[in-house]
């Protein structure tokens, strides 16, 4: 099977790749996946007073659709409000990168990323105890 | 755009120029059916088809009278299996085999179930090796057919082959080997080994594709096999079909030209293999060899990388054809069973790539491709979740993943 020229594109120059501070009250992280079914993605977003994503950040372990959907990810969050990035659709994904059937979970494993840093970052945001969001604390047990 | 380097060997093989050289005018002017008794065609292409014979019984050390043509090792193994069964289906119905056997022969044992055929699936050790005591114990006395394959085609490992087949002689058990990856490669003598039915492919050994057979002994004892495909008898009534003249011819010569080099071949491929090893190893950490590399294939090299994913990487070296035990190379979506079965974690399967070494490799090109793994490796770590959070002493096996 062919790569489309967006994922290889996305392969080869990933945009956003890093870590963001998970400590930092202004930061959401969304670790979904599992390494046994091979693909773990990591999404960090970091927003300003009026909760628009100013920044972001992945680290996937996936194949190259996966990373592309990572990193297509981070590239649309930007910029916007949370409310906003909420209504990013796997299908636009799928659309973009124009995915075989096959890779459809990697979209949809982008979308749950975004979902869980914006959960992440508005239980921070609202006054769930600071520094203690149920994902990073996933991230780091044992 | 760099030039392909080939490291799918256990896939298929290039057609060697000297076995094509071979086929060539049964290609054209030399077109006759084997069968054909009456003219000079047929008789021009029978000879051809047994001198093959001759070729292919050498390597094995078996009589040319014993090799059946058929279109691949998928077939030899569906004559050996289902037919073996079938003919003897009074004496037994018990067959054992084991996990990491090839497709090919797992799904017509599977598929004898329905016959009334009880399959033992042995399993294997960490290097994916069966234990002689775990197959004494599985035999009962309506076994009939033991089928264990000489070297795996993913992990490269060599059974106890010539272990197995003395004892399946001592119990009066009927003993096939499917060595697709093994024949042309690796000695193989099937009087000292004990093997009854053997399975032979041409393209895994720079042969044609399209084009098998099978070593079915004659004598001590005689091993009869009931037809798959039923026609005009061609075969010994083993394998009706007008043969195919030209990929037997091929066949036939790559057999030669693999029985002639394999002394020197084995020594030069094992040594490419042993420095791709060496350049991973030396250079990368978290990495961990599948399989047996001092008694398995010369060429076959399965390696998990840690924190990357299988598919990942090919794309990442794509100038390099390998394969991948990773779920996202299959069509089931499930990483590769045989890895499974030596215990390997599901994370280290999707992390595996195959790297099978032949004949037309060079020591440059090893080199060149180490490099690259080296250099995709580091550069997937510097993306990977797992890498980073391996660095920051989490250990991976306690997280409470997300799954989806």
């Amino acid at each position: 099977m062919a790569y489309s020229d967006k994922v290889l594109d996305h392969y080869n120059n990933p945009r956003n790749i890093g870590s963001l501070d998970k400590d930092n009250p202004a930061v959401g992280t969304g670790i979904v996946g599992a390494p046994e079914c091979g693909d773990v993605m990591k999404l960090q977003i970091q927003v300003d007073e009026n909760r628009r994503i100013v920044d972001a950040r992945f680290k996937t372990f996936g194949c190259g659709s996966a990373i592309a959907s990572s990193s297509l990810a981070t590239e649309w969050v930007k910029g916007k409000t949370l409310d906003e990035a909420l209504q990013i659709k796997n299908t636009e994904i799928v659309r973009e990168l124009a995915l075989p059937p096959v890779k459809i979970h990697c979209s949809v494993l982008a979308e749950d990323a975004i979902r869980a840093a914006i959960a992440d970052v508005k239980r921070k945001l609202d006054g769930a105890r600071p520094g203690n969001p149920d994902v990073a604390a996933t991230a780091s047990a044992g | 755009m760099k030039p392909m380097i080939y490291l799918d060997n256990n896939a298929t093989t290039p057609l060697d120029p000297r076995a094509l050289e071979a086929m060539m005018p049964y290609l054209k002017e030399k077109f006759g059916n084997a069968a054909s008794r009456n003219h000079a065609f047929g008789w021009e292409a029978e000879a051809a088809v047994e001198k093959a014979r001759e070729q292919v019984a050498a390597v094995i050390n078996a009589s040319p009278k014993e090799i059946v043509w058929t279109s691949g090792a998928t077939e030899s193994n569906n004559i050996a299996i289902k037919g073996t069964v079938r003919m003897y289906r009074d004496q037994g119905r018990h067959v054992i085999t084991q996990v990491t056997e090839h497709k090919a022969v797992i799904d017509p044992c599977k598929y004898l179930a329905g016959e009334g055929v009880e399959t033992t699936f042995l399993g294997v050790d960490r290097q994916g090796r069966i234990s002689m005591d775990e197959l004494r114990a599985a035999v009962r006395p309506d076994t009939v057919l033991v089928s264990i394959m000489f070297a795996n085609n993913e992990i490269g490992t060599i059974q106890p082959i010539a272990e197995i087949g003395a004892f399946c002689k001592e119990r009066n058990i009927i003993f096939h080997t499917d060595a697709t990856q093994a024949f042309g490669k690796v000695p193989i003598d099937v009087e000292a080994m004990g093997i009854d039915l053997l399975s032979v492919s041409g393209h895994k050994i720079y042969g044609p594709k399209g084009v098998g057979a099978l070593y079915v002994r004659r004598r001590k004892p005689r091993v009869r096999c009931e037809a798959v495909l039923h026609g005009g008898g061609h075969e010994r009534g083993m394998r009706s079909g007008t043969l195919n003249v030209p990929g037997i011819v091929g066949l036939g010569a790559a057999a030669e030209i693999a029985l002639r080099e394999m002394p020197a071949e084995r020594v030069r491929v094992a040594r490419m293999r042993d420095r791709l090893w060496q350049i991973l190893d030396s250079q990368l950490d978290d990495i961990y060899l599948n399989g047996d590399i001092v008694n398995g294939l010369p060429g076959t090299l399965n390696v998990s990388f840690s924190y990357v994913e299988g598919e990942s990487l090919m794309m990442g070296f794509s100038n390099i054809a390998v394969s991948s035990g990773s779920a996202c190379t299959s069509a089931s979506l499930e990483p590769s069973y045989v890895l499974k079965s030596l215990g390997v974690g599901d994370e280290l399967a999707h992390s595996s790539i195959r790297f099978s070494l032949g004949r037309f490799n060079t020591a440059e090109e090893i080199e060149q491709a180490g490099r690259q793994v080296v250099a995709t490796v580091r550069r997937l770590r510097e993306m990977s979740p797992l890498a980073e959070m391996a660095a920051e002493g989490i250990d991976l096996s306690k997280v409470q993943w997300a799954g989806h």
